[in-house]
């Protein structure tokens, strides 16, 4: 399992674009990704989940990836959050 | 009545009131696993044709931002929690498929209010939407964005959910006003982004307006006025006259002619999906479609579209056009493009596979001659030309010119009138096509270069990818020399060549692309007044010294420097 901390970047934080994205990149890999905040852990699987994350730009978000292709989910996650998010 | 100016301007008009449908809650509990089972299978059933309904909306959109919300809404139709949480409801409180949707997007709409973050408050809106949209397919009644409207309508709504506000025909709808609603609201943003003034969260007292009755809004203070005197809508008339003699810029170059500052004449067309498109390109200061895209046609459909469908499709875009050109590209499915109805072998790498006019000169033949015949056809009602994707060598533009040919012949056995002059040409984006193009200028008309693909072959890069997607750069030096080698190869063989990909519709390249030959550029209306300004801005003396200086240079990221330094 990986596990990863992530300021998030962008000021408006993980709205809806963002989470379409997430979700988009998440069904390129077979490993089980969550996401962490606050204690509470959400499945990367539901944009329900993730918008009720209300994740605001600054705050901390915990990705965890867990299974075969975790090395190469977890470095497109990161791409995604230390550079895409800001674009979105 | 007073609320928040969303989007500027004003609209003067009739009002139509559109009131939400109440869901009564039936109360009966289901009897049995089989009952229970059956509730499942309807919801799935709705989520289906919910997606499906979201999709067809695809043809409407007219900005990213819209394909981004309708991305969106997709996903929550889809949402495994929503599934999960219906699914609960229908088999431990044994709710009917109706109760449960209901239930759970109450709750859920519950859950997003409490939030205490604007933004997240506003997507109760697409929550609730999605639930109206479930609710529509299981009740089998119509949506709001199904109604036509009259010109000169403005629309009275308790709130627009975004779907509805894509759907909404902006030809016809002049302005908006909502009950609820704030800055961040989806349908707030489209409004903006369309120009059509709207005022949102003006509360109940919304309520006192009839269909039918005069209305004023007012985008700028946020007002809305009910059946005002001869004194105030005359008063409103004469600023909105100012407010349109004020538009910006951009929209100000509209009219006038597309030429460089020593006079060159600059075609800017439009990328289109139909002949509903067309007005926003020529309200943009278009010139006629350098692209149609005929792939939606394809995959809004449930089979193959027959002739008669596809003629009367191209003929609408020949008719909407006014007698200004429009290029109709045949069908480009494969790669990342699927049609809903003919499933395709899974490809260890599409982008390399079988597309385009590999399949049409192959299997689908048949469904290639139908669209050809179609297009001919067509082209008896306005200027229309034919443009072949995915061209990689002359033997294929021969077959397809052959196809052709013998479509030609059959419609004169016919005594089927069509454009015995129509124009032939090919997009060029494939690296063997760009590399042999004096070839191939000898056997068509025109070239459109299409950058997307062409940029992603030559680098070898998947834009899409996100560890390679970098390299994707149509600022390399590389490409650029290829794509100025294609420019040269046309003109030297007195061809015309123009731009569909997105490059076209970059200010940053419209400089150095004039340097390099090119006249004529298409992409998204959008796209076209800034282009313009672009230019209406440059010489062709500086565009070609500009091109000549970029060429001594190494790096994408010197040249965008350079670009930027220069062209500000």
């Amino acid at each position: 399992m990986i596990s990863k901390a992530y300021v998030i970047q962008a000021a408006e934080g993980i709205h809806a674009r963002p989470a379409t994205a997430l979700l988009k990149l998440s069904r390129n890999f077979t490993s089980v990704i969550s996401l962490r905040k606050d204690g509470k852990t959400v499945k990367l699987n539901s944009m329900l989940n993730i918008l009720a994350m209300a994740t605001k730009g600054g705050e901390t978000l915990t990705v965890l990836v867990e299974g075969e292709d975790e090395q190469q989910a977890a470095a497109a996650l990161d791409h995604f959050f230390t550079t895409e998010l800001k674009k979105l | 009545m007073k609320g928040i100016g969303v989007s500027p301007g004003i609209a003067i008009g009739k009002a139509r009131v559109l009131r939400k449908k109440i869901t009564v809650v039936s109360g009966t509990r289901l009897q049995n696993e089989a009952e229970i089972a059956i509730a499942i299978a309807q919801y799935d059933d709705a989520v289906h044709c919910a997606v499906a309904g979201v999709e067809a909306l695809r043809r409407k959109v007219l900005l990213p931002e819209e394909n981004d919300l309708l991305d969106a809404q997709i996903e929550l139709l889809r949402d495994p929690q929503l599934k999960a949480d219906v699914e609960a409801r229908i088999r431990e409180d044994r709710l009917p498929v109706q109760d449960a949707v209901a239930a759970v997007i109450a709750a859920t709409v519950q859950l997003f209010r409490s939030l205490k973050d604007e933004y997240m408050q506003a997507r109760t809106a697409d929550i609730q939407d999605i639930g109206d949209r479930l609710l529509t397919h299981l009740e089998g009644t119509q949506t709001q964005a199904d109604k036509d409207f009259a010109p000169g309508t403005i629309l009275i709504a308790e709130d627009l959910s975004p779907a509805d506000t894509i759907a909404m025909d902006t030809r016809h709808v002049t302005g908006f006003a909502t009950q609820s609603g704030g800055q961040t609201s989806h349908a707030a943003i489209i409004a903006k982004a369309r120009g059509v003034p709207a005022v949102v969260d003006c509360g109940a007292s919304l309520h006192a307006i009839e269909d039918g009755d005069i209305v004023i809004v007012d985008g700028e203070k946020g007002l809305v006025l009910h059946q005002p005197d001869a004194a105030t809508i005359n008063a409103y008339s004469n600023r909105r006259m100012q407010l349109v003699a004020q538009q910006p810029p951009l929209h100000a170059i509209k009219d006038a002619p597309c030429v460089t500052t020593d006079g060159t004449p600059i075609l800017l067309l439009g990328n289109i999906s139909g002949a509903a498109d067309l007005d926003l390109v020529f309200a943009n200061g278009g010139q006629g479609a350098g692209l149609l895209r005929t792939e939606l046609l394809f995959m809004s459909k449930p089979g193959f579209p027959s002739e008669a469908t596809q003629y009367a499709f191209y003929k609408a875009a020949a008719l909407e056009a006014k007698g200004k050109p429009v290029t109709i590209r045949t069908l480009d499915v494969g790669g990342d493009k699927q049609l809903p109805y003919f499933r395709m072998e899974p490809e260890q790498n599409p982008f390399l596979g079988y597309r385009a006019i590999r399949i049409c000169l192959d299997e689908w033949k048949d469904i290639f001659r139908t669209q050809l015949r179609a297009i001919l056809r067509a082209s008896a009602s306005g200027p229309l030309s034919i443009l072949f994707p995915m061209i990689t060598n002359g033997e294929e533009l021969q077959a397809a010119k052959s196809l052709l040919e013998a479509e030609k012949q059959a419609l004169r056995r016919e005594g089927i009138a069509f454009d015995e002059g129509i124009e032939t040409g090919i997009m060029i984006e494939v690296p063997a096509a760009a590399l042999m193009a004096d070839m191939l200028a000898a056997e068509c008309n025109f070239f459109s270069i299409g950058t997307n693909d062409l940029c992603q072959y030559t680098m070898a890069a998947d834009r899409m990818h996100p560890k390679v997607a970098a390299l994707y750069d149509p600022f390399h030096p590389g490409f650029l020399r290829l794509v100025a080698q294609v420019i040269a190869a046309g003109h030297a063989h007195h061809i015309h060549v123009g731009m569909c990909g997105e490059m076209a519709a970059d200010p940053r390249a419209t400089q150095l692309l004039l340097g390099m030959g090119l006249r004529e550029f298409s992409m998204s209306a959008a796209s076209i007044p800034a282009v313009k300004s672009r230019v209406l801005q440059t010489s062709m003396e500086q565009a070609v010294a500009l091109w000549q200086q970029v060429q001594t240079m190494r790096s994408a990221q010197d040249i965008i420097q350079y670009l930027q330094e220069k062209v500000p």
